[in-house]
């Protein structure tokens, strides 16, 4: 039973991080219906820049570590956002009015870029996070201990997600970002600027991003340039799983993600943990052809 | 737009087909080579052309199929000694049956679904190789020695040899396709692409078609994973992943969509790394640079199909027409 509840925990920590991801994956695709390929790669710079910031700069040592590590995942965030917006401006927004697929290559191709970038600023090594920043304390939760970097993962993770539902939900800018992703159209027309909107989306996302690149760090202590690659893969996989353009569906697919391939490697084989995860993501889609939270809307009717 | 002329595309197809075929003549063996592997590469994006660039479907995973093709005859020939060309129809039958499984309950997916459930099929197939599984895969060390083919006596083994083979299939796989491409099949299949829910209204059978499509064009990249395992000589997973799937699908889609534009697509995308080489490590990044370029540059691809003409149609048609009555 202990083991059961530290996996799902274990899962519930990944899963959050998967979910931040898969927030960048989902808005964008929401607003521009494209596939925002090079987004785990932003992911990925956000690690790196933590790292540098945290060691290069010697935030870590100046500051108090719960200081440190605060600066560190706003200014990150601020970072990876110009990145992201930059990244629209140069590989997307021209190739706006063309096919949507264009628009995939161009993100394959930025992060195929973003990706060797990483490689040859730091070198193709395993880079390790400073541990000190680990918190160490263990909770007692109905008779389970449980490390305090998992509690504080979900916790952070969690906080994310629900500020970004509330500014969604209940501000201007959040409603007419849900207004160019229904209907691009009609929003200009009711005097939305689309573009800042756009650019507002690739500010965001990438932004939460950047933050789970740094929660990455801090919670397995190591980062390397690949992990764009199989991160943003499942964070994807996981905006899919909940419904992708739905905003509580990839948090929502995100956690389901985390714990399923947490108990998969638990008890089936961590080799086949992947494969397991997509099998899991064929099934539901047999049976929900949009996703856990995906609306059934019919294209082109 | 000039250059759409269609007998510009036809003097341009005839003289790029006679490029090909003189080519290995001006060529050391390093070259010679790397046009193999364009060729490859090329057959590959023929066979994705026809899933992603006739009917549309958003296909990440062609990679999947060319590693199953080029397992089957790697465990043919090693462990039963069957002659490479003889495994070559089982391969691409292979391929073509697993796309029929795992495509029947999904191809009715919207766009992006599909795409990553393709992606997911590629990983799943490396893992599973990975992880040896059935014992026959040989883990992640993959299968060597491998024989030689030979057509009637001729061994085949040298870069020479290969190049001839791999433009020679190149060669008719775009004769078939081009056939394909005017028969009703075809015509479905862009229904399809234009827009699906018509095609239904118009009574096209839209998963039928969409599943022809997926596992022809499996079925085809089977058949070009018995030429790599015979080229190579030794496989292993490494070789099958999805970035080779992200390769193939670039080509197409830079291709706009034409079987000469995969062509031309095909030699800018993989003859590109290899004239960069040496830049050594920064190679990648001014690739990924390129595509972004490349895409920006044109975002309609490099050769879109030229529309289908309304004489040509209907006369066809009319002559599938006579046959029917005819019989």
């Amino acid at each position: 039973m202990d083991f059961f509840v530290q996996q799902l925990l274990n899962g519930l920590a990944v899963g959050g991080i998967y979910a931040l991801v898969a927030l960048g994956y989902t808005m964008v695709y929401g607003v521009l219906k494209l596939i925002n390929f090079a987004h785990g790669d932003l992911f990925a710079i956000g690690a790196y820049l933590g790292l540098t910031l945290l060691v290069s700069c010697h935030l870590a040592t100046i500051l108090p570590p719960w200081l440190a590590v605060l600066c560190v995942f706003v200014l990150v965030a601020l970072m990876v956002a110009l990145i992201g917006y930059l990244l629209e401006r140069v590989a997307y927004r021209p190739l706006r009015s063309a096919g949507r697929l264009s628009a995939v290559v161009s993100a394959l191709g930025a992060s195929i870029f973003f990706e060797n970038a990483l490689m040859l600023i730091y070198g193709a090594r395993v880079f390790v996070y400073p541990d000190f920043l680990r918190p160490d304390f263990t909770l007692n939760i109905l008779g389970f201990s449980i490390p305090g970097m998992r509690i504080l993962v979900i916790a952070v993770s969690v906080l994310l997600m629900v500020a970004l539902q509330a500014f969604m939900l209940h501000t201007k800018t959040g409603s007419a970002i849900r207004a160019v992703a229904i209907d691009q159209g009609a929003a200009r027309l009711m005097g939305i600027n689309v573009n800042r909107i756009i650019s507002l989306v690739f500010l965001i996302g990438p932004a939460l991003g950047g933050a789970a690149g740094i929660l990455v760090g801090i919670y397995y202590g190591q980062i390397d340039f690949l992990m764009g690659w199989s991160y943003g893969l499942k964070a994807f996989t996981a905006a899919i799983l909940g419904g992708i353009g739905n905003i509580p569906g990839a948090m929502v697919g995100g956690l389901l993600l985390g714990v399923v391939e947490a108990l998969a490697s638990a008890y089936v084989a961590v080799a086949w943990k992947d494969a397991v995860a997509f099998v899991v993501l064929i099934l539901i889609l047999i049976v929900r052809p949009t996703g856990l939270l995906g609306e059934r809307t019919a294209d082109k009717l | 737009m000039k250059l759409g002329s269609k007998n510009l595309r036809l003097a341009a197809s005839a003289l790029l087909g006679l490029l090909i075929a003189v080519l290995p003549l001006f060529l050391n063996s390093y070259w010679t080579d790397v046009c193999v592997s364009i060729g490859l590469y090329a057959l590959l994006a023929l066979s994705l052309n026809l899933i992603l660039g006739q009917a549309g479907i958003f296909h990440m995973g062609h990679a999947a199929f060319y590693a199953i093709g080029a397992y089957t005859t790697a465990i043919l020939n090693t462990m039963f000694s069957w002659p490479i060309f003889w495994t070559m129809p089982l391969a691409g039958l292979m391929a073509g049956l697993v796309a029929l499984v795992v495509a029947r309950p999904i191809i009715h997916l919207r766009g992006d679904y599909l795409a990553i459930v393709t992606i997911g099929i590629v990983e799943i197939v490396r893992i599973a190789l990975v992880n040896d599984i059935f014992g026959i895969t040989g883990g992640s060390n993959g299968i060597f020695g491998i024989g030689r083919p030979s057509i009637a006596g001729f061994r085949i083994a040298k870069s020479i040899h290969f190049y001839y083979l791999v433009w020679g299939m190149c060669g008719i796989s775009v004769l078939l396709f081009h056939f394909l491409w005017h028969s009703r099949l075809g015509r479905a299949l862009n229904y399809i692409k234009a827009d699906d829910v018509a095609a239904e209204g118009c009574g096209v059978d839209v998963a039928y078609y969409k599943l022809v499509a997926f596992v022809l064009g499996a079925f085809w990249a089977g058949m070009v994973g018995t030429v790599y395992a015979a080229k190579m000589m030794t496989i292993a997973p490494a070789s099958f992943n999805f970035m080779e799937s992200v390769i193939i699908f670039a080509v197409v889609i830079l291709s706009g969509g034409s079987q000469l534009g995969v062509l031309v697509s095909a030699f800018l995308f993989i003859g590109l790394p290899e004239i960069m080489r040496s830049l050594t490590e920064s190679r990648m990044l001014f690739f990924g640079l390129a595509m972004m370029l490349m895409m920006v540059w044109r975002p309609q691809g490099l050769l879109p199909p030229l529309a289908r003409s309304y004489e040509k149609i209907v006369s066809s048609l009319s002559k599938e027409a006579e046959t029917k009555g005819e019989k």
